[in-house]
């Protein structure tokens, strides 16, 4: 049967059908459909971590005992789990683990462009890469057996584009995988220098050994056409380049991103008169050419910055551009914005007001960035919010301290802002933390963490109690505030500011847009009483607007929160 | 076949997923080639968004570009707009007439443009512009502007209402099947 899926959906039928045991990630925009199919699936055990690095050890832990295991991240989730996975490299694997790491050219959801190749060849562990959904699925099928012959993790790398598209793939069934019986091995994974030492040959080895398989590898694929122009691509820019150069070119297709072929690249870029590298990001393949004595055009064309596509490809090598109208007058940007009801609103009005300063974290109340609230100073990675504003209020001193805050999400601050807490209470700033509990991992499509009191499978479970943890912190000043009461909350962050001690304020309040929040009936606007001041508008609510001197309230986006009801002194928004 | 492109835009929450899996299982059945391209994260908070269609003999990339669109499906006035570039020379434009202020505008510093589907006429461009939001409403819920749209669309492709149909049974869920199958045959009729 055939099935149109999304290439995430069709890796976690490919883990499926390869007998995967034991999933574990944490969600993160590319990647977060592939756990959350497996989830589906009765005969896989998969749940959310609380972060990455948790979900990579957990997946090595079961490897270790005998089962096919899994693991899946966003590109920046790598940067998390890299401390296991570097060391997996070393122990190598009993039962296959594979590990999907989804990058994000373009930035479509990301705070960076990084290209995880890197890490691949830095770890030593081997990496595979598809084009498309029914190569996701075969790719995932794959890595297992790469993974079980060289004793390695093999990262099955993604991108935006490939993880978000459908296309048709065929479903087989499960084949299950008896566990590998556990035996301890000292010398295999206790990872001590004497022992370490001793595993570093072995994977030189093994690598070697990768590198002659990637030769005759069908993850590796020649279609000649043309040979006047050569491409050597991989992934998603094997889609492009077929679109745009078509018979007019040859490829090498590479699905085997490490270790690479050699004499299977040269013999091909010996037959073209000239051979183009075409990849997203880094010149990893490029360099690669290069570095075998194989002249290529690439970065040199292509750049390191976005995405590619079929339009890129032509221009540059065919020099043809796409030809269309524009519409003739300025069509005004559309940005992201928090939704109506969105819980952060009030939270970030507030705080725009008393004009701290705001060290940021992410998550959808990133957004808390944008006009017309602006009140965010800086956002660098997960759980940097709080320990970022300990280094600040540091170097600036009490006056930075009585006006500054660290801005973070329930999610966010399970993944790793506690340790950071642990940082201020330890090390002593009067730092002011703000946790942002909505209830659910937002931004990602609401995922269950570590408070939600639900598993990925929406099973109860253990919920941290956030006033508790943040007590036995050493935090003796713990509020909870409900943002949708400006007034209070605006209250609450002077005293907590004003404390010579270090305090968290949890502002609470369920995402808008969870199923289970009942939602009032839209406000509407007395135009009797409205004078067109502008009040309401301040709050950056999308679903508040001026028409005609008047505000206008969008009856299909307002779920009646009512923080707009406290901004507008004439009480002309009515219920 | 030449491949075909369809875009669908609109703004994040405005249901466009729904859409491009309809359109992509009635593909399925017709034994297409099919890709569908969707944008998941940051921009589905209110952002612009969009999804692409592609049919054919053989698919490679799943996006579409500049100049390959054949149909734009717009679930917002603006967005039509501001997507034109990527319609192919005699493509067409099926379109909402629903208008959702974007923050800029909203902040006073842009305006929303003026008599857009009038101006995308005068381009040369085939528009149909319909108040899906309006029909969607009668029907009971505005959410169901989506579907409103595509039995619009559905018109303005060589496929039996019969496929269209199936789609719907197979991509919505159960509770709200009668809504949405009584949506469809609505827009059909728009």
């Amino acid at each position: 049967m055939k099935k149109l899926m999304l290439g995430n959906e069709a890796v976690a039928r490919g883990l499926y059908e390869a007998g995967c045991r034991i999933a574990s990630a944490y969600p993160g925009t590319p990647s977060t459909e592939i756990t959350e199919t497996l989830a589906k699936y009765d005969e896989v055990y998969a749940e959310w971590a609380p972060n990455e690095k948790v979900a990579m050890e957990v997946a090595l832990g079961a490897s270790i005992a005998g089962a096919r295991s899994f693991c899946a991240m966003k590109h920046v989730g790598l940067n998390v789990a890299a401390d296991p996975l570097y060391t997996a490299g070393y122990t190598g694997v009993t039962g296959g683990m594979v590990v999907a790491v989804a990058d994000d050219p373009g930035m479509h959801s990301s705070q960076n462009e990084q290209d995880s190749r890197h890490h691949a060849i830095a770890s030593k562990v081997l990496m595979v890469e598809p084009s498309d959904s029914a190569e996701c699925k075969e790719f995932a099928i794959k890595a297992y057996e790469l993974s079980e012959k060289f004793d390695c993790p093999v990262i099955l790398r993604l991108s935006t584009r490939v993880s978000h598209s459908q296309s048709a793939v065929e479903l087989c069934d499960r084949v299950e995988k008896d566990l590998i019986p556990y035996e301890k091995n000292i010398d295999k994974y206790v990872m001590m220098p004497a022992k370490a030492i001793k595993r570093h040959p072995i994977v030189e080895d093994k690598l070697k050994a990768a590198a002659e398989f990637a030769e005759s590898s069908e993850l590796n694929r020649v279609e000649m056409g043309d040979t006047k122009i050569g491409v050597i691509t991989a992934g998603i820019c094997y889609e492009y380049a077929k679109q745009a150069l078509g018979d007019k070119a040859s490829f090498l297709k590479l699905g085997m991103i490490n270790p690479m072929p050699t004499k299977l690249i040269r013999d091909f870029a010996a037959k073209c008169d000239k051979v183009y590298v075409i990849e997203e990001l880094d010149g990893i393949i490029e360099s690669h050419c290069r570095n075998i004595g194989v002249d290529v055009v690439g970065k040199e064309l292509f750049g390191y910055i976005g995405e590619i596509s079929q339009t890129i490809v032509s221009e540059k090598i065919l020099g043809t551009k796409p030809e269309f109208d524009t519409f003739a007058e300025n069509v005004p940007v559309r940005p992201p914005v928090m939704c109506a009801g969105c819980p952060h609103r009030g939270l970030f009005y507030c705080l725009k007001k008393l004009g701290v300063t705001v060290s940021g974290d992410i998550g959808c109340y990133t957004l808390g960035a944008t006009a017309p609230l602006n009140a965010m100073d800086s956002t660098i990675c997960m759980g940097a919010s709080i320990s970022a504003l300990h280094g600040f209020n540091k170097a600036l001193g009490e006056k930075a301290e009585k006006n500054s805050v660290a801005v973070i999400g329930d999610s966010t601050f399970m993944h790793s802002g506690m340790t950071s807490l642990v940082n201020v209470a330890y090390n002593a700033t009067n730092s002011t933390v703000i946790i942002l509990d909505n209830s659910i991992t937002g931004m990602t499509g609401h995922q269950q963490n570590p408070t939600t009191g639900k598993n990925l499978k929406g099973d109860p479970a253990a919920a941290v109690n956030l006033v508790d943890l943040c007590h036995a912190i050493g935090i003796k000043s713990v509020r909870v505030v409900d943002p949708y009461h400006m007034a209070e909350t605006e209250a609450v962050i002077k005293e907590e500011l004003a404390k010579d001690e270090p305090s968290v304020i949890i502002s609470r309040r369920p995402c808008a847009l969870l199923k289970y929040v009942k939602h009032n009936p839209p406000l509407k606007v007395d135009s009797s009483k409205c004078v067109g001041c502008k009040q309401c508008l301040k709050i950056g609510c999308p679903a508040i607007s001026m028409h005609d001197g008047k505000s206008v309230i969008d009856h299909t986006q307002c779920v009646g929160c009512g923080i707009c009801t406290e901004m507008c002194k004439l009480g002309a928004i009515v219920k | 076949m030449e491949t075909k492109s369809i875009m669908i835009v609109g703004v994040g929450g405005q249901g466009s997923l729904l859409a491009s899996r309809l359109i992509g299982n009635v593909l399925l059945q017709q034994g297409f080639d099919v890709k569908v391209s969707e944008v998941h994260g940051m921009s589905q908070r209110g952002g612009s968004v969009v999804t692409y269609v592609k049919y054919g003999d053989k698919v490679y990339s799943p996006v579409v570009e500049k100049g390959e669109a054949d149909i734009i499906i717009s679930f917002e006035t603006l967005e039509a707009a501001r997507y034109v570039p990527y319609l192919k020379k005699g493509g067409h434009i099926v379109l909402s007439t629903q208008q959702i202020d974007p923050m800029p505008v909203i902040n006073g510093a842009a305006t929303y443009p003026e008599n857009i589907v009038e101006k995308l006429k005068a381009m040369g461009i085939d528009v149909i512009a319909v108040d899906a939001l309006k029909i969607a409403e009668e029907c009971g819920n505005a959410k169901a502007s989506n579907v409103v749209l595509m039995g619009v669309v559905s018109t303005k492709m060589p496929f039996d209402e019969a496929c269209w149909n199936k789609a719907v049974e197979e991509c919505v869920p159960a509770k709200f099947l009668d809504l949405n199958k009584k949506a469809f045959a609505m827009g059909r009729q728009a």
